[in-house]
């Protein structure tokens, strides 16, 4: 579909946006609508819309599947790591009162990082998806 | 009995709707299409746990000044995370039939099970 | 009402005639569209009933990521149509509707759509509600309860996410070598 006009522009102009809304929806998840599983979500229907444009190659050769691989583990890392954190701070496992010096703002790092970590995982997870589908049809 | 029904009709559309799932699920024969029948189901399931969450004159959850009725938050987090689980187990299953299919060159049920028939009688033979 | 009931019934209605052409057609292609359709349909319900994080995901999800999903498996697997459209088959309609008339009746019993008495509004969601934003510093309740309150949860998603991701990878990341080989050998 590279050839096609249209579709090419249209998606230039797509494309940042969806993934600039992806990363508002990821960082203002807990003022608005959002959090890491829409996030990730959106961030990975942007970057599928660019491999149906222009190609499997093209997207694999801006995020290789290696990179995507260490971000979806990172991500469940992150995660479980911000509950080891707080669980090394002498509170529960994912217990983020321990973060900080007041109670509100240690849950409020814990939360921002935990979304943090299920938008990495969900966003990667989703792509490699779309990848092994796609490199299954060309053989 | 209007009240009622009113306050009824959702859950009556998620029957139906849950039925059409399950319907496609067990009386179609090709894989994908099933797949789509429980995905049919799975949102009436969705359906069903937003319905009851909904709170008369709320406002949805997120705190505002000016608001003090709000819905249940509680269906919607668990929603939200079966949604993004489900489509990751569709992902799954459509990659077993994507497997199913190179092996067998089928993607229809009974023609599997024939083939599999076929492979157990040459087994017997042996 | 937040939610207004005339959108809520046509939205249900669509959403119903939508379910039915899904189980009627038998083009792959078609069912496919008229499956983003739904999702999307889906997700607008949601927004009525005051879950915009919820349409969100599923405005993403259904009509994006399993759409394509979908269209990716008809081409992979080359399946245009479904090989034989059949008429009614009267064993799974009869289960179907047994079991649909077993939960209508037990759907009787649910509380009222709205009910601020209703079982699902007490216990923990009153809790959530008052103290939800004071404990964690976080307006939007449904971002506190899935990253705090239940957060254990949470993770188990996200591993069922990662574990999903992995097995697809391990079925279809490589070429079957094997099966090739012997394609090759008997012309």
């Amino acid at each position: 579909m590279k050839d096609n006009l249209i579709l090419r522009i249209i998606a230039k102009l797509l494309i940042p946006m969806i993934i600039l809304f992806a990363l508002y929806v990821q960082f203002h998840g807990d003022y608005s609508p959002g959090g890491g599983f829409q996030a990730g979500v959106i961030f990975s229907s942007g970057f599928i819309l660019y491999m149906l444009i222009f190609g499997l190659d093209t997207a694999e050769a801006i995020v290789p599947s290696g990179v995507l691989r260490v971000i979806a583990s990172l991500g469940v890392l992150v995660y479980a790591g911000t509950g080891m954190v707080s669980l090394f701070m002498g509170k529960e496992f994912l217990n983020y009162s321990a973060l900080a010096e007041s109670p509100t703002t240690g849950q409020h790092i814990g939360i921002i990082m935990v979304e943090l970590g299920v938008g990495m995982t969900v966003g990667a997870i989703m792509l490699l998806i779309f990848y092994a589908f796609a490199n299954r049809g060309r053989e | 009995m209007i009240e009622y029904a009113l306050t009824h009709f959702n859950y009556w559309a998620v029957v139906v709707i849950m039925m059409t799932g399950l319907y496609i699920v067990i009386s179609h024969t090709n894989l994908i299409k099933k797949i789509a029948g429980l995905n049919i189901f799975q949102t009436a399931v969705f359906l069903m746990y937003i319905s009851m969450g909904v709170v008369k004159g709320g406002s949805a959850p997120i705190i505002a000044e000016g608001f003090t009725v709000y819905s249940n938050p509680l269906p919607q987090v668990l929603m939200l995370t079966a949604i993004v689980v489900g489509v990751a187990t569709t992902a799954m299953a459509f990659a077993i039939i994507v497997r199913i299919k190179e092996e067998y060159d089928s993607v229809e049920e009974d023609e599997l099970f024939t083939l599999d028939e076929q492979v157990a009688g040459d087994a017997e033979e042996w | 009402m937040a939610i207004d009931p005339v959108i809520n019934f046509m939205l249900l209605v669509f959403l119903v005639v939508m379910a039915f052409t899904i189980l009627r057609l038998s083009g792959m292609l078609a069912m496919t569209i008229i499956f983003g359709l739904y999702s999307l349909l889906m997700a607008g319900l949601f927004m009525v009933m005051d879950a915009p994080d919820v349409a969100f995901t599923e405005a993403a999800v259904g009509s994006g990521v399993s759409t394509v999903l979908m269209l990716v498996t008809l081409s992979l697997t080359k399946t245009r149509h479904e090989r034989h459209t059949r008429k009614i088959q009267w064993r799974p309609l009869l289960v179907v509707l047994l079991t649909g008339a077993a939960l209508i009746y037990g759907i009787h019993d649910i509380a009222n759509m709205g009910d601020t008495d209703a079982p699902a509004q007490q216990h923990v969601a009153d809790r959530y509600i008052s103290s939800g934003q004071q404990e964690t510093g976080v307006p939007n309740l449904v971002t506190a309860v899935l990253a705090s309150y239940r957060g254990f949860d949470t993770l188990g998603e996200v591993v069922v996410i990662f574990t999903a991701g992995i097995g697809i990878m391990l079925l279809l990341g490589r070429p079957c070598k094997k099966g090739r080989v012997e394609d090759d050998q008997t012309p």
